[in-house]
């Protein structure tokens, strides 16, 4: 069993600070990093690995700094997110070359167990080069699990799978986890993180905003205030009757847009009143939408609200 | 519950080159286009050599101008330059160095590898054509072909040092590398008297003087200078390459 441990890490390159100040402990089992795009994620893994020093603060795996350390690649399986492989030889080299690269004792039978455990024993002999995205990144899976690490780094895996490759990782990684290993992946998709990952550590614009389990990361991104925008046959009288109850802070109008503007603190309760509301008034709704749904703005309010 | 496994137990090592590192860096070297241009070099320097012997018959002293200054100083340096940054910069470019960083290896042990691969395809397309050169010129298997074959081995090898340092240390290798041939080896050593004694082409023309019968007119640098200077720079280049490796950042956002 093994821990990652990130304690004040902090990385800027010039004068952009990728990561912000992240302190988190990552133990076995399934650890989501989820974030936006840019948010610092490959940042943090390419830490984690050993590839990047941090500017301040230190990455330890096992109480061991992970910077300038070979060792700990014993420990350490990596799938990384670019591409770049030996083109020219076949699955099945490449993962030897990885299982010799690592000194394995019997490198031809870590080979064949790690390609079937991601299912590519059928491919194994076809030229990298010609594999499909889903197949690359199970190949690279493979690659990575030849020496049996204990800790899995996984950036960005699910990117370009198909649904049927990606329900295949998701299982895999289960049984990574549920083998007693730690297995960290990054990904930008709630949804994937939610149904994988045992616990999530959300990073937006390089800081840690957020950790928990996905009932806790939801209840956060639900419970949030909610900005809609209305339009109604009489946005004055909507106004009033939305402010005299108390799931709402602010209502504004825009005469100019003709629309009525509405900050809703109780998510649930504001989106069972407002028709109830408006037909009490004799108000009729032409139109109720959210105005900040995006990921984004879900992930800039969990940062503003630490 | 338990993530490690009876077949993850590592093998001792004991020599400082990976078998599996160099044969991976054999492919990306000869691969593509680099690997024609490693056959051009050769067989454009092996099609002047006969037809400099054709037009002015067997000379020493034709063939010790040839192989010095065009042979050993211009042909032999660009081919190393080919090769020393060919066996590293490549898989830094696209990122697949990550596989053979990622594993419990010393960093020394994967310079070292491929400077190996280097030097040994600078040996085989050039100081062995350029050995061959020699013996069309002079029309024998004397002093002069031994001589600058020898010289040729060992400018490669130095050679290929310093190109694989700069392949870790600069995404731009092969331009400073081009720059560092032309203006330094080539042209200001020809000239300014204190560059001479820190070129590697001098330092291989002195050992090459060693064995020639025949005055390397180039040749400035004693030997108790050249020998030393020649180890220095490839020991001091490696441990340079493997100290820069250890740190190479990479990150996924680039």
């Amino acid at each position: 069993m093994s821990v990652l441990e990130i304690a004040g890490v902090s990385r800027w390159f010039g004068n952009v600070v990728a990561v912000n100040d992240i302190t988190m402990t990552i133990g076995p089992g399934v650890t989501g990093l989820l974030g936006p795009n840019g948010a610092g994620k490959s940042t943090l893994i390419s830490m984690m690995a050993g590839f990047l020093a941090p500017s301040s603060g230190a990455v330890t795996l096992d109480g061991v700094p992970t910077w300038r350390n070979e060792d700990i690649y014993r420990l350490i399986g990596l799938v990384p997110e670019r591409e770049g492989m030996y083109d020219g030889l076949s699955g099945r080299q490449f993962v030897l070359a990885n299982a010799r690269l690592h000194g394995l004792a019997d490198p031809d039978a870590a080979t064949s167990r790690a390609i079937s455990t991601v299912e590519m024993d059928e491919a194994r002999d076809r030229d990298l080069g010609t594999y499909s995205k889903g197949m690359k990144q199970r190949i690279k899976m493979a690659a990575a699990l030849v020496h049996d690490p204990a800790v899995l780094l996984l950036d960005e895996p699910f990117n370009g799978m198909d649904p049927r490759q990606r329900l295949h990782l998701m299982d895999l990684l289960r049984a990574m986890a549920a083998a007693g290993r730690t297995v960290l992946f990054s990904s930008h998709i709630l949804e994937e993180v939610e149904v994988l990952a045992s616990h999530i550590e959300v990073v937006v614009a390089g800081r840690h905003a957020a950790s928990g389990d996905f009932r806790r990361i939801r209840r956060l991104m639900t419970d949030r205030p909610h900005q809609y925008v209305l339009r109604s046959s009489d946005d004055r009288v909507l106004a009033a009757a939305i402010i005299a109850d108390r799931s709402a802070t602010s209502v504004e109008l825009d005469p100019v847009q003709q629309v009525l503007m509405v900050q809703a603190i109780e998510f649930e309760r504001f989106t069972t009143l407002l028709p109830q509301i408006a037909r009490q008034s004799g108000v009729r709704l032409f139109e109720v939408r959210p105005s900040d749904e995006s990921l984004e703005s879900v992930f800039s309010y969990l940062v503003s609200a630490r | 519950m338990s993530a490690t496994n009876p077949t993850s137990d590592p093998k001792p090592r004991r020599l400082p080159v990976d078998l599996t590192v160099t044969s991976l860096t054999v492919r990306v070297l000869l691969g593509r286009r680099r690997g024609a241009l490693f056959v051009a070099l050769p067989a454009l320097l092996l099609l002047l050599a006969g037809t400099l012997r054709w037009a002015a018959g067997a000379d020493d002293d034709v063939a010790v101008a040839f192989l010095g200054s065009f042979a050993v100083g211009t042909v032999l340096p660009l081919l190393a330059l080919l090769a020393g940054t060919g066996v590293i910069g490549p898989e830094i470019d696209d990122g697949s160095i990550v596989y053979l960083l990622a594993k419990p290896i010393p960093r020394w042990h994967l310079i070292v590898s491929k400077l190996l691969v280097a030097a040994a395809s600078v040996i085989v397309f050039g100081a062995l054509p350029l050995f061959v050169c020699a013996v069309i010129l002079t029309g024998q298997l004397g002093g002069v072909a031994l001589g600058f074959g020898l010289g040729a081995v060992l400018a490669g090898i130095a050679y290929c040092a310093i190109f694989v340092l700069l392949a870790v240390v600069s995404r731009h290798a092969v331009v400073l590398g081009l720059v560092y041939a032309l203006l330094w080896e080539s042209l200001i050593g020809g000239f300014v008297p204190g560059v001479k004694t820190l070129s590697i082409q001098q330092w291989a023309l002195a050992v090459t003087r060693e064995v020639v019968d025949v005055a390397v007119p180039t040749a400035t640098v004693t030997l108790a200078v050249a020998i030393p200077a020649l180890l220095i720079t490839v020991a001091l280049a490696t441990w340079y390459a493997s100290r820069r490796l250890r740190s190479l950042s990479l990150s996924g956002e680039q």
